[in-house]
């Protein structure tokens, strides 16, 4: 139990091994996670992170080599998929291409040997929750990529599974529908209240959709947290890179005053960062430094400041991307918001003073 | 003007004539193999029998009344006769239940060979081949020996003491079957294993998150999906097993006279061509008709798919 909500999905120290001894290759190394009753959980990751694997051992497509799954308190590890109360939806559609798409949707309730009546009224009500009612009776392979994955979801919500396992659903779909699905998925998932776990290598997606999200790399969880805290405040150097952009600075800690710590990269510049935990001086740790966070100064120079030259402005439309080259030859990226339009007052060549304030730093350890 | 005209004329006709050539040989083969022969069969079919084979050229339906009446001989009057729909309908159902044979048989093999690695496949097919390169008359004398009552089946069952007395397998419907099958199974095995082979495994995984079980997906998703396959199988069986003539003359011991065996004696021992050819016509009509139906139905589903 976390909080106030049941779990809904409790993974205790799942290993997935293919192979056996020096050769032994690890999908999944010793992950625990507890997912929340009616949470957005996303896995996020890249590809080969294990968060396919992951979501393929909650469905039951691959048993685990070591650990346990409790799905709202019972162990499922011997249950097979068809016996799991979750449904999936799955990367590649693969609805039934022989069926309509009523016969589609229908397809889990018919299993489940429901009335005719239940399943008619049931197939309507959640083809208008994907506004398909329209094209019950089409073959499923007269429709579009969104049209399909509609169906998929359709199907898939149809035997109110208590969870939803959705494997990369929106990957193959154009960036339009993409954004549109986002928006749907969750108010799919609020209102149903269906615990949904959500796989994508897409952070964006992660972000917009998620409650909280759990960062994998190498088979093992990096983090987890919300949205905002995994992007705030990045647990390690992978984290900070995946998420968004960043600015890793490789430094020694000097002195440490009052919970801030004065870093010093290599070459000579200093930088004051929010001291974590356990860090002493004379440790080599990362910062990071979001592009967003940085700006341009006019003012005074002191031996401190990050002082570089523009090299190569990127347009973006809402914003400005810039790069910074610094006197060791390190590259910043700094992004202003174009509020003022495009200029920003600054031109390639010009030299600019880089500021940002202390709690734009995060120091990381690995 | 004219002059273009004229020249873009020129240019059309040669192109009729370059496209009529290029179609002669196809047209000629489906013509001169196919239309010809199948023309000649229909017109014998209509004429009068000679004495020492051959035809008269007179024209007569009395082969197809041959088919359903025995004629009197007496006051030549014609009486309702069941005997040639009798041989149909044995050929029917020995050509029906070899088909089921070779399917039961057939799906699993395809299906095996389907889902093996890459790299086997292509040694799973060409054993299934193999047997092949033997002629049939050879495969046939063959598989004579095995199941007759001296044959190593009958020893072999005995020797284990499961029967006291050899089985009566040869000279029975139950040994031409065991010849009809075992003639005919790659005819099933190969447009299974094609369609089984492009068959998307992933569907099987969706079923059975979706509280599938086995024989659901069995025959819910997989056959359905496999229809085309198992119906041009099914056909390339039981066309040939209607018209085989081998099997039942040899397993079969000529005992029941199936519908080939009808045909052959009509052109060697009777001496009767017309009605030796009307019964040729009269098993293809029925075909002819099964194929049409079963055509219109595949380009109806198509229309439905796009």
């Amino acid at each position: 139990m976390s909080g106030a909500r049941n779990s809904a999905v409790k993974i205790e120290h799942i290993v997935k091994r293919f192979g056996a001894g020096d050769r032994a290759v690890y999908a999944l190394a010793d992950v625990s996670l507890d997912i929340r009753d009616n949470e957005f959980f996303t896995l996020l990751g890249p590809s080969g992170c294990g968060k396919t694997t992951l979501l393929r051992c909650i469905a039951g497509f691959e048993q685990p080599t070591e650990g346990n799954i409790l799905l709202f308190g019972e162990e499922i590890d011997e249950l097979p998929p068809n016996k799991r109360p979750v449904n999936t939806v799955f990367q590649h559609y693969a609805l039934f291409p022989h069926m309509t798409v009523a016969a589609n949707v229908g397809f889990g309730l018919q299993m489940l040997k429901r009335s005719k009546r239940e399943i008619e009224q049931t197939v309507e009500s959640i083809l208008k929750l994907v506004h398909m009612e329209q094209l019950a009776d089409r073959r499923s392979t007269q429709l579009s990529g969104g049209q399909q994955q509609r169906v998929a979801l359709a199907r898939a919500l149809a035997t109110r599974p208590k969870v939803l396992l959705l494997d990369e659903p929106l990957s193959a779909l154009d960036l339009k529908l993409r954004q549109q699905m986002r928006d749907e998925l969750k108010q799919l998932q609020e209102e149903t209240g269906i615990t949904f776990i959500f796989v994508t290598h897409d952070q964006e997606e992660a972000l917009t959709m998620s409650d909280r999200v759990a960062v994998m790399s190498e088979g093992k969880l990096q983090q987890v947290g919300t949205p905002s805290e995994i992007y705030e405040r990045p647990n390690n150097r992978f984290v900070a890179d995946f998420i968004g952009e960043t600015n890793l600075f490789d430094v020694t800690v000097e002195g440490i005053k009052g919970g801030e710590a004065t870093c010093v990269t290599s070459g000579g510049t200093r930088v004051i960062a929010i001291a974590i935990e356990g860090c002493k001086v004379g440790d080599t740790v990362s910062l990071s430094v979001r592009p967003e966070r940085i700006r341009f100064a006019a003012d005074a120079v002191d031996g401190d400041s990050l002082i570089g030259v523009i090299e190569r402005p990127t347009y973006l439309g809402t914003d400005t991307h810039y790069r910074v080259r610094l006197a060791d030859g390190f590259t910043v990226l700094v992004r202003l918001q174009n509020t003022h339009g495009a200029a920003n007052g600054v031109a390639v060549g010009d030299t600019v003073t880089l500021r940002f304030d202390p709690d734009a730093v995060v120091m990381l350890t690995d | 003007m004219e002059h273009a005209q004229q020249a873009r004329r020129r240019k059309q006709r040669k192109e009729k004539i370059i496209r009529a050539m290029l179609l002669s040989p196809a047209l000629l083969t489906i013509g001169g193999f196919l239309i010809a022969p199948l023309f000649i069969v229909l017109v014998y079919s209509f004429l009068t029998p000679g004495t020492y084979g051959g035809v008269i050229w007179e024209a007569t339906f009395d082969a197809y009344i041959q088919f359903l009446f025995e004629r009197d001989f007496l006051d030549e009057s014609l009486v309702f006769s069941t005997a040639y729909l009798e041989i149909y309908g044995r050929s029917f159902v020995q050509a029906i239940v070899s088909t089921i044979a070779c399917f039961i048989i057939g799906f699993p093999t395809a299906y095996f060979i389907a889902t093996r690695p890459e790299h086997q496949k292509n040694m799973w097919v060409l054993l299934v081949t193999v047997p092949y390169w033997v002629n049939l008359l050879i495969r046939t004398i063959s598989m004579l020996f095995l199941i007759r009552n001296e044959g190593p089946l009958n020893y072999g069952l005995q020797a284990i003491g499961l029967i006291d007395s050899p089985l009566q397998i040869a000279y029975t419907n139950f040994g031409v079957g065991i010849g009809l099958v075992y003639s005919y199974l790659p005819f099933m095995v190969l447009p299974l294993y094609a369609t089984i082979e492009r068959f998307d495994f992933r569907l099987v995984e969706v079923a059975y998150d979706l509280y599938a079980d086995r024989w659901t997906v069995l025959f819910k998703i997989i056959m359905p999906i496999c229809l085309p396959g198992i119906i041009a199988g099914s056909l390339l069986v039981f066309i040939p097993s209607l018209g085989s003539f081998i099997a039942p003359d040899l397993l079969g011991g000529g005992k029941n006279l199936m519908i080939g065996n009808l045909i052959a004696l009509q052109f060697q021992g009777s001496r009767n061509w017309p009605f030796g050819s009307a019964a040729a016509m009269i098993v293809m009509s029925v075909v002819m008709v099964a194929l049409i139906i079963y055509t219109r139905q595949q380009t109806r589903s198509k229309i439905q798919v796009h």
